[in-house]
């Protein structure tokens, strides 16, 4: 077991697949003589060339399209987008094209594109370099969609991703690119579709993924300490498909729930999450879920109107007691 | 070129008799352009076009019974029913569609011609799009990534001159539509496209220019269509008059081909007559057995798609 970052983990994996089979290839802005902004293809424009990783202009429209194109020719492109925020460029190419070819050609073509990149706040990157797109995607039928939390999950499921034949989405979280953890030295994949028990409880479901799903951790740690209480942690890992087993089993178990995304509250994807549980689970509740988004606003600049909006454990807490006190 | 004619013919009136819906857009006298560049690539070239897409599956030679299918909507039609009109694929031909949103699969035709790079084949991707495509932003990153990368795809702008029902001079700033190459190092030329021969000829040289070279090439090809912008345009006079119509029309390529041919001997009027009558039976026949043929299934709705619902759970 070597211990690794969330960034190397995923170059570890995207090293393994390119091994595997020559039609993947890497393209993106700044990714091959610039090292990648966030250095996740460091290295690999020496180790392969401007062949299979490949710079490109600032043009995320025609990036996705090209990269479109020549998946339908059975080649496997791995996106990068610098950020997700930036994808929505690129919006029209991914949902009205890449998305929708396999279904409008009856079957006969198949697009088997990765999109990976950071989504979510980072460290003042303001209203425009800030958003978390999964929810948008996860809207989208043909897209798979998934937020690993975890250098393991990054890696395994980078994998899976780039073996999918479908179009996934695969957003990272800038904050998680440095945290590290063991992984496995034999290779491995993780599947798409399973959410993870992070740490077991019985007493109330903590549910979020990407770093909310870390958040959530934190916030399990500060009610056990503090409050005695035993909370479950759910990480979803991957948005579509979801998992609902795992989160009802959990929610049956528990009778209570918090769900928490990073995204703009109102009509995120945790709300869809909750309407899931309440439509299955509705008799198993002893509280309405709770849900902590991001607030509703453009994100500020300002360090602490940043920090104001991104949910952190100390809000999940507070609404996890809220939750644990109501009672139906 | 018949056969096309009257397939055309054969999907208006799918559409007025109510078998077809949506959107649906006729080739009805552009066909020189794609008979002549399609019937000079090479078999495996790849091509991709937009939504006036019934010619170029029907020339690769897709049956025109699964095209009309598709257009109607049935189970047999080449997406099962579910692409429609402006959707055709024909993957066993290398039609890569079909494709609804003006200028979005123009990057998709410089992919092609990128995996053709990637594999160090020696394939052209031809890319047909329209005058009203040539100002879409996606084009011109397409362009300047097609040059940067030399990639093998020919670039077809069909300019027939009508952006839907806005002409050429008022939605476009520069209407030699092919000098915006000149930006990106390409090569570009206009040509006409009503005459198939010459068509041909052209044709010929640029996918031999863009095999030999590796290079990408931008060809504004001159055009008219005969019809409308689609089967529910029905005001044409808002944007052109029946005259322009009708002087369009003195160069019908049908009529340019017919008289070429039975000028120089090879064909006679009465042939041509009943080539014409042929093609007319033939698409007619289309016409009725699709009509005839079934629908696709209600639990199809969920097929060909990764779609996180279940069959049982309905909406």
């Amino acid at each position: 077991m070597a211990e690794l970052a969330y960034r190397d983990a995923l170059r570890r994996a995207l090293i393994e697949e390119m091994e595997r089979d020559e039609n993947v290839f890497l393209i993106g802005e700044d990714i091959g003589r610039y090292q990648g902004t966030f250095r996740v293809t460091a290295g690999l424009y020496e180790k392969y060339g401007a062949k299979r990783v490949i710079d490109t202009p600032i043009t995320e429209p025609g990036i996705v399209g090209i990269s479109t194109g020549a998946a339908l020719m059975g080649l496997r492109p791995v996106v990068e987008m610098m950020t997700m925020s930036f994808s929505i460029l690129a919006l029209d190419q991914i949902i009205n094209h890449t998305a929708k070819v396999r279904y409008m050609s009856g079957g006969q073509y198949t697009v088997p594109i990765v999109i990976r990149g950071p989504g979510g706040a980072a460290n003042q990157l303001s209203a425009q370099h800030s958003h978390s797109m999964e929810g948008w995607y996860a809207h989208v039928p043909g897209l798979k969609v998934v937020a690993p939390s975890t250098p393991s999950d990054a890696y395994g499921m980078l994998k899976t991703a780039i073996r999918d034949d479908n179009p996934v989405i695969f957003t990272e979280s800038p904050g998680l690119y440095g945290l590290k953890e063991e992984v496995k030295d034999d290779e491995f994949t993780v599947p798409f579709g399973e959410a993870v028990v992070r740490q077991e409880g019985t007493d109330i479901s903590l549910i979020g993924y990407s770093r909310m799903a870390r958040v959530c951790q934190e916030a399990a740690e500060v009610l056990e300490k503090e409050d005695g209480v035993k909370a479950e942690v759910v990480d979803v890992r991957s948005l579509l498909p979801l998992d609902t087993e795992t989160l009802f089993s959990s929610v049956r178990k528990t009778h209570r729930a918090v769900v928490v995304y990073e995204d703009w509250r109102s009509g995120g994807f945790g709300a869809e999450i909750c309407q899931r549980i309440q439509e299955s689970c509705f008799d198993s509740l002893d509280a309405p879920i709770g849900r902590i988004g991001g607030l509703n606003v453009p994100m500020p600049y300002a360090r602490n109107l940043e920090l104001l909006c991104i949910p952190n454990a100390e809000d999940v807490v507070k609404r996890a007691r809220e939750t644990l006190e109501g009672n139906l | 070129m018949l056969r096309i004619r009257e397939f055309e013919d054969q999907s208006m009136k799918a559409f007025r008799n109510g078998l077809a819906g949506g959107y649906l857009h006729v080739y009805t006298g552009m066909e020189a352009v794609a008979i002549g560049w399609l019937g000079e690539k090479r078999s495996d070239d790849p091509v991709i076009a937009a939504y006036r897409d019934h010619a170029y599956p029907l020339l690769l030679g897709c049956s025109p019974y699964e095209v009309m299918c598709e257009i109607m909507g049935r189970r047999p039609g080449t997406s099962k029913g579910k692409g429609g009109s402006m959707h055709i694929y024909c993957l066993e031909h290398g039609f890569y569609g079909g494709w609804g949103i003006v200028g979005g699969h123009v990057a998709m035709g410089a992919g092609l011609a990128f995996a053709i790079k990637y594999r160090e084949e020696d394939r052209v991707a031809l890319c047909f799009y329209g005058d009203g495509a040539a100002n879409a932003g996606i084009v011109y990153e397409t362009m300047n990534m097609a040059s940067l990368w030399d990639l093998p795809v020919v670039f077809i702008i069909e300019n027939n001159q009508v952006a839907m029902g806005t002409r050429l001079e008022y939605h476009a700033a520069e209407t030699e539509l092919h000098k915006r190459a000149v930006g990106f190092g390409i090569e570009h030329e206009r040509m006409d496209g009503m005459d198939v021969l010459q068509v041909r000829n052209d044709a010929r040289r640029i996918i031999d220019y863009a095999r030999t070279n590796q290079r990408p090439y931008l060809v504004e090809v001159m055009t008219y269509r005969f019809a409308g912008h689609g089967a529910a345009d029905h005001d044409q006079s808002l944007y052109r008059t029946k005259e322009e119509v009708e002087q369009a029309k003195k160069r019908d390529p049908v009529e340019l081909l017919s008289d070429y041919l039975i000028e120089h001997g090879a064909i006679t009027e009465k042939e041509i007559e009943a080539m014409r009558k042929e093609a007319a039976e033939e698409m007619a026949e289309v016409y009725r057995e699709a009509a005839d043929a079934p629908k696709p299934e209600p639990g199809e709705v969920y097929d060909d798609v990764y779609s996180d619902m279940q069959p049982e759970e309905g909406h």
